[in-house]
C-alpha cells in the first residue's frame, strides 16, 4: 500500500474500513505484522505521516475500533512508538478511550508486562492524555482495594492491577501526586486492609509490594509503611516496574536498519550496557592473591576440637526439675539452658515424660519466651511433639480439647495443629526416628532390655556361639537389612482425628471457625487432610474418611480459597486413604455427589490451585475406578 | 590426625590465693636452679624452686594487699613487687636474704603493671601509672628520679591506662612507650619529648594486656570482648591495624610472646590458655586445665631451649607448668 505523499485529503477512511473490518474478523496479527512496522519506520521523522496514521486510525468505524487498538497496542515496540501511532485518539475518540483505560487494564488481564507498559507510557507522553492518566490511577487503586475483588477475583488479574498500578505511579509527577494524594492514600489504606486480611500468601504479598510503593511516592518525606515481606523474583520484578528507565526516549535515535518487532526492543540495549560493568567488577577480587607463603608449618597445631563456648549453667537432668524451672523460676540462664535441652531429655526418659505428660503439654503450650533465644519457638514446638509422641492419647485428649476452648490465641490454636500434624508424621515413618527398639539386638554389647524381649537375648546368644564354633570359608557380602518398626500411629489415628472434627459448627465467644476466623479453618482443613493421609492403613480409616467427607461436603461453598484448597487436599486424602472397597462400599453416593461438585469446581472456581486440586481428584477417581474394574472380583 | 593437647608437665599448689603474676628467673648456671617467682592476692611474693617445686621463700611486704606484679631487676638477686597498698618493693634476696631495701610510693589505686626496660648496665626505665587518672610516669631506677610524665592532651577521654610496655628497638637506642588505656586505644609515647605519636582503637572495651615484638614492629593486644587485635607499627611510626582474630569465648586477661618470637599465649577468662604462631597467628593449641580464670601466663628464660615452659596462674589458687613446642 503506498500513499501518494502530496495531498493532505486523500481519503483514508476506506483504508480505515478495511484495516477495521480485517481485525474485527481476526487477523489482526498478519495485517498488524506488516502494517505497523512500516508505519513505525515512517512515521519516525515525517509529521505528514504521523497525521496520516492518527487519521488513518480515526475513521476506523467504532464498531471496529476495539480490535484495532488492542492490535496496535500489542504490536507497538514502545510507549513512544504508540504515541506516534496513536495520537490523540484516545482524547478524540469515545470508543478509543473506553478500550485503553477500562477494558484493558481492569476488564481484561491477559497482557504481558510490556504491552501496559507501552499503553501507560502513552499516556503519559502528552499532556492532553496525562489527566487520563490520573484517572486510570484512581480507578485501578479503587479497584485493588474492594474488598469483593480481593476475596474472588484470581490471582493473575490481581497480579496484574497490581503491575499497572506500580507502572502508573512511575509515571507519575510530583504535582500530580500532590493534587490526588488524599485520594491515593484513602483507596491505599483500605485496600492494604483487604489484601493483608486474606489466607493466600501471595495476595498478601502484592498488597504488601503495592502499599509500599504508593506510600513512597506520596510521603517523600516524613515516614514511609514498610512491611517485612520475603523477597522472591515476583516481588523484584514488581519492585523494579516502580523505576523508570529511560530507554523509550532512545529509540529515535537508533539506526534506521533497526526493525524489531518485538515489544521489548528498548530494553536489551539498556541491559547490554548494564552488564560490562558488572563484569568488570567482578575481575579485581580475584587479584588479591596471598603472597606470603607460610613459613610456620614447623609448628604443628594440636586438637583443638574441644574449645567451644563456656556454659555456665547446668541444664537440668530430670524431667520434673524442668517442669519446675519452667513454672517457677526466676533464673533466666536456667530457664535458658532449660529450653535447649527440654526436648533430648523428654526422648530419653519416656517413662519419665509418660507420668507427668499432660502437665508438660500445658506448660508447653502456655510458655511464652522470657529471654531472646534463638529458635525459641522451634524449640518449644520439638518439645511438644517430643510429648505427644512420647505419650500420644492423653496428650492428644488434652491438645485437642484446648483447640476448642475459650481464651487462646490464634497463634497458639495453630501451634497445636501444627504439633499434631508433625507428632503424627513422626509416629507413621519409624526409620526416620533414631531411637528403635530392633536396633538394640544388634548391639554387640550386652545391655538390659525389658522383659518382654528377652526371647531376643538368647537367640542372640545361641546365634553368637553358633558363628564363632563355625567357620567360614567365605564371607558373603553382609546385606543391612532396613530397620522395620511397627506404625505407632495407626492405632491412635482416631483419637487425634475425631475430636478435632467434632466441635468446628460450634463458635465460641473468643473463637469462629465458620465466622472471621477462617484463616484457622483453612489450617485445620489442611491439617485434617495431612492426618488422613497419614492413617492409611490405620483401623479407623474408613470411619475416618466417612466423618471427613460429610465435613467437605459441608463446607465446599467457603469463600475463602485457601480454605477451598484445603478441602480439595482432603477429598485426595480420602481418595487415597481409604481402601477402594470400602469407599465404594459404604460411600458411593457421597462419592457420586462429589464427582459433581469437583467438575463444577473445574470449570467454575475463580481460583487457579482449586481448579488444579480437582482436576487432580477427578483423575484419583478415574484411576481407582479402573483399579477396580481391572482386578478380578 | 592432631594430636589431643598435652598437660601440663606439673602444677604448683601452695599459693592458698589467686595467682595474679609470674615472673621466671631461669637463667642461672649450675649449681643454681631455675626460679618462679609468683604474687598472689593475699599479698604474698612466692619464691618457687622449679627443680624441688616447692615454695623456697613467701615474700611479705604488701600488708596482706594483693601483688599483681613482679619482675626481676638482676636475675633472681633483685626483685620489684607492686601490690594494691599502693607500693613498688625492691626486694634484696642475694644470698637467702628477703628484705625491702627501697619503696616507692606510687599513690594509685588502679590495677596497671608497671613496666621494666634495662637501658644501660645499671641503669633502668620503669613506665607506671601515675597519680593522677591518666597520666603514666616513667621513673629511672635505681635512682627514682622521674625522666618524664606522659600526659594525654585535654579532653582525649581516655580513662585510666590498663596496661604497659616499654621498648627500644636494640640496646642503646631510643625507648619507647606503648600504653593501653581504658577506652580501647592503644597510645605509642615517645620518651625524649614526653610526646604521643600514635594512636590506634584497638578494641571497644579496656585494653586488658599487651605485649609487643619490636624486631617485627608487630603487637597484639587483648580486652574482655572476644577478639584480639594485631597491629604494627610503621616507619612514619604510626599504629595500623593489621587483624583482627575472633575468640570463642570473650575476656582475655595477659598476653606474651615467647622470647625468640614464635609462638605467644594468651591468658583467658574462660579458664584456657591459647597458644599461638606470632608470625601468622595461627591456633595452635588450647590448654585446658584450669578451672577459673587464668590471671596470667609467662615463659621462662631458660638457655636451652628444650627445657622452655610455660607458667599460667589462675583464680583458682594453682600455677601449671606447660612444656609445649620446645624442640624449634
Amino acid at each position: 500500500v503506498c500513499f501518494a505523499p502530496g495531498g493532505l485529503d486523500c481519503s483514508i477512511s476506506f483504508v480505515s474500513h478495511v484495516l477495521g473490518k480485517v481485525c474485527v474478523h481476526g487477523r489482526q496479527k498478519e495485517i498488524l505484522s506488516v502494517l505497523v512496522p512500516h508505519l513505525t519506520e515512517l512515521t519516525k521523522s515525517d509529521c505528514i505521516w504521523q497525521r496520516i496514521c492518527w487519521r488513518l486510525l480515526e475513521c476506523v468505524p467504532d464498531r471496529w475500533m476495539e480490535a484495532v487498538v488492542l492490535g496496535f497496542v500489542q504490536r507497538a515496540s514502545g510507549a513512544d512508538v504508540l504515541s506516534r501511532l496513536l495520537g490523540n485518539l484516545v482524547v478524540k475518540n469515545k470508543k478509543a478511550q473506553f478500550v485503553v483505560t477500562q477494558k484493558l487494564l481492569l476488564l481484561q488481564y491477559g497482557y504481558t508486562t510490556a504491552v501496559l507498559q507501552n499503553v501507560l507510557g502513552y499516556l503519559s507522553l502528552d499532556s492532553l492524555r496525562r489527566a487520563l492518566l490520573i484517572k486510570v490511577l484512581q480507578e485501578l487503586l479503587e479497584t485493588w482495594g474492594s474488598s469483593s475483588a480481593v476475596k474472588h477475583s484470581p490471582a493473575e488479574q490481581q497480579q496484574y492491577i497490581s503491575k499497572a498500578i506500580l507502572i502508573c505511579l512511575s509515571h507519575l509527577k510530583e504535582p500530580e501526586i500532590e493534587s490526588c494524594r488524599q485520594e491515593l492514600l484513602a483507596s491505599m489504606m483500605a485496600g492494604v486492609k483487604c489484601h493483608l486480611d486474606s489466607s493466600l500468601p501471595q495476595i498478601r504479598r502484592l498488597g504488601m509490594i503495592v502499599a509500599e510503593s504508593v506510600s513512597l511516592k506520596i510521603n517523600t518525606d516524613g515516614p514511609v509503611l514498610k512491611f517485612q515481606c520475603e523477597e522472591d523474583n515476583e516481588t523484584r520484578e514488581l519492585k523494579s516496574l516502580l523505576v523508570q528507565t529511560p530507554p523509550c526516549r532512545v529509540v529515535p535515535s537508533l539506526p534506521d536498519d533497526d526493525r524489531n518487532e518485538r515489544a521489548d526492543a528498548a530494553l536489551p540495549v539498556v541491559l547490554e550496557s548494564n552488564e560490562k560493568p558488572h563484569a568488570a567488577a567482578c575481575v579485581t577480587p580475584d587479584e588479591q592473591s596471598d603472597a606470603e607463603l607460610d613459613s610456620d608449618d614447623d609448628l604443628i597445631p594440636y586438637d583443638m576440637s574441644e574449645d567451644k563456648e563456656l556454659k555456665t549453667t547446668k541444664a537440668p537432668v530430670y524431667i520434673r526439675d524442668c517442669i519446675e524451672v519452667l513454672t517457677g523460676s526466676d533464673d533466666v540462664d536456667k530457664w535458658d539452658a532449660t529450653i535447649k535441652a527440654l526436648e533430648s531429655l523428654i526422648r530419653k526418659n519416656p517413662a519419665a515424660t509418660r507420668e507427668v505428660s499432660v502437665e508438660l503439654a500445658k506448660i508447653l503450650l502456655h510458655l511464652e519466651e522470657k529471654t531472646c533465644i534463638e529458635g525459641f519457638a522451634e524449640l518449644r514446638q520439638r518439645a511438644q511433639v517430643a510429648v505427644l509422641t512420647t505419650d500420644p492419647i492423653p496428650v492428644a485428649q488434652y491438645l485437642t480439647s484446648q483447640f476448642y476452648s475459650l481464651n487462646y490465641s490464634l497463634r497458639q490454636r495453630m501451634d497445636v495443629l501444627d504439633v499434631l500434624v508433625l507428632a503424627a508424621q513422626e509416629m507413621s515413618y519409624p526409620k526416620t526416628r533414631g531411637k528403635n527398639k530392633n536396633s538394640s539386638a544388634q548391639k554387640p554389647c550386652i545391655q538390659l532390655l525389658p522383659g518382654g524381649d528377652s526371647s531376643k537375648d538368647w537367640r542372640r546368644i545361641v546365634d553368637e556361639r553358633i558363628k564363632s564354633k563355625t567357620r567360614r570359608f567365605a564371607k558373603g557380602q553382609s546385606q543391612v537389612e532396613q530397620d522395620s518398626g511397627p506404625n505407632e500411629f495407626n492405632s491412635i489415628a482416631g483419637h487425634f482425628f475425631f475430636p478435632l472434627i467434632q466441635k468446628f459448627d460450634r463458635p465460641l465467644s473468643t473463637f469462629d471457625l465458620l465466622g472471621e476466623d477462617h484463616f484457622v479453618l483453612g489450617r485445620l482443613v489442611h491439617t485434617l487432610a495431612v492426618l488422613m493421609y497419614l492413617a492409611v492403613n490405620a483401623m479407623a480409616v474408613t470411619a475416618m474418611g466417612k466423618a471427613l467427607l460429610e465435613f467437605v461436603w459441608a463446607l465446599r461453598f467457603h469463600t475463602d480459597s485457601y480454605v477451598r484448597q484445603g478441602l480439595l487436599s482432603c477429598v485426595s486424602s480420602i481418595l487415597l486413604g481409604v481402601p477402594t472397597e470400602h469407599l465404594l462400599e459404604d460411600m458411593t453416593e457421597e462419592l457420586l455427589e462429589t464427582q459433581s461438585w469437583l467438575a463444577d469446581v473445574v470449570e467454575k472456581d475463580p481460583d487457579g490451585d482449586c481448579r488444579r486440586l480437582a482436576l487432580q481428584n477427578l483423575l484419583l477417581m478415574e484411576n481407582l475406578k479402573k483399579k477396580l474394574e481391572t482386578v478380578p472380583s | 590426625m592432631a594430636l589431643p593437647p598435652p598437660d601440663p608437665e606439673f602444677v604448683l599448689r601452695g599459693t592458698s590465693a589467686a595467682v595474679h603474676t609470674l615472673q621466671f628467673s631461669c637463667g642461672g648456671q649450675e649449681p643454681d636452679f631455675p626460679i618462679l617467682f609468683s604474687g598472689s592476692e593475699n599479698g604474698f611474693v612466692h619464691v618457687w624452686n622449679l627443680k624441688t617445686r616447692r615454695v623456697i621463700t613467701a615474700l611479705d611486704g604488701h600488708g596482706r594487699k594483693s601483688v599483681y606484679w613482679v619482675e626481676t631487676m638482676d636475675a633472681k638477686d633483685r626483685l620489684l613487687s607492686q601490690g594494691r597498698d599502693q607500693r613498688i618493693c625492691l626486694w634484696d634476696l642475694a644470698e637467702g636474704r628477703t628484705s625491702v631495701t627501697d619503696s616507692i610510693f606510687t599513690e594509685n589505686v588502679g590495677f596497671c603493671r608497671c613496666s621494666l626496660l634495662k637501658v644501660a648496665q645499671g641503669r633502668w626505665l620503669m613506665a607506671m601509672a601515675a597519680k593522677s587518672l591518666e597520666e603514666v610516669q616513667v621513673l629511672e631506677l635505681p635512682s627514682k628520679t622521674s625522666v618524664c610524665t606522659l600526659k594525654p592532651e585535654v579532653g582525649a577521654k581516655l580513662g585510666m591506662p590498663m596496661c604497659l610496655k616499654l621498648w627500644q628497638l636494640d640496646s642503646g637506642s631510643q625507648p619507647w612507650l606503648l600504653a593501653g588505656y581504658e577506652d580501647g586505644s592503644v597510645i605509642l609515647w615517645n620518651l625524649s619529648m614526653g610526646k604521643a605519636l600514635s594512636q590506634l582503637v584497638c578494641h571497644q572495651e579496656p585494653v586488658m594486656s599487651l605485649d609487643f615484638d619490636s624486631e617485627k614492629a608487630k603487637g597484639i593486644s587483648g580486652s574482655s570482648e572476644k577478639v584480639l587485635s594485631i597491629w604494627s607499627l610503621n616507619e612514619q611510626q604510626n599504629l595500623q591495624v593489621h587483624k583482627i582474630h575472633k575468640l570463642v569465648n570473650s575476656g582475655i586477661s595477659d598476653i606474651t610472646i615467647r622470647s625468640d618470637k614464635k609462638i605467644l599465649a594468651t591468658a583467658g577468662w574462660d579458664h584456657r590458655i591459647r597458644i599461638f604462631g606470632w608470625k601468622k597467628m595461627k591456633p595452635l593449641a588450647v590448654l585446658d586445665y584450669h578451672t577459673a580464670t587464668v590471671h596470667c601466663v609467662s615463659f621462662s628464660d631458660h638457655r636451652n631451649p628444650s627445657e622452655r615452659v610455660l607458667a599460667a596462674g589462675s583464680k583458682d589458687h594453682r600455677i601449671s607448668i606447660w612444656s609445649i613446642y620446645t624442640e624449634t
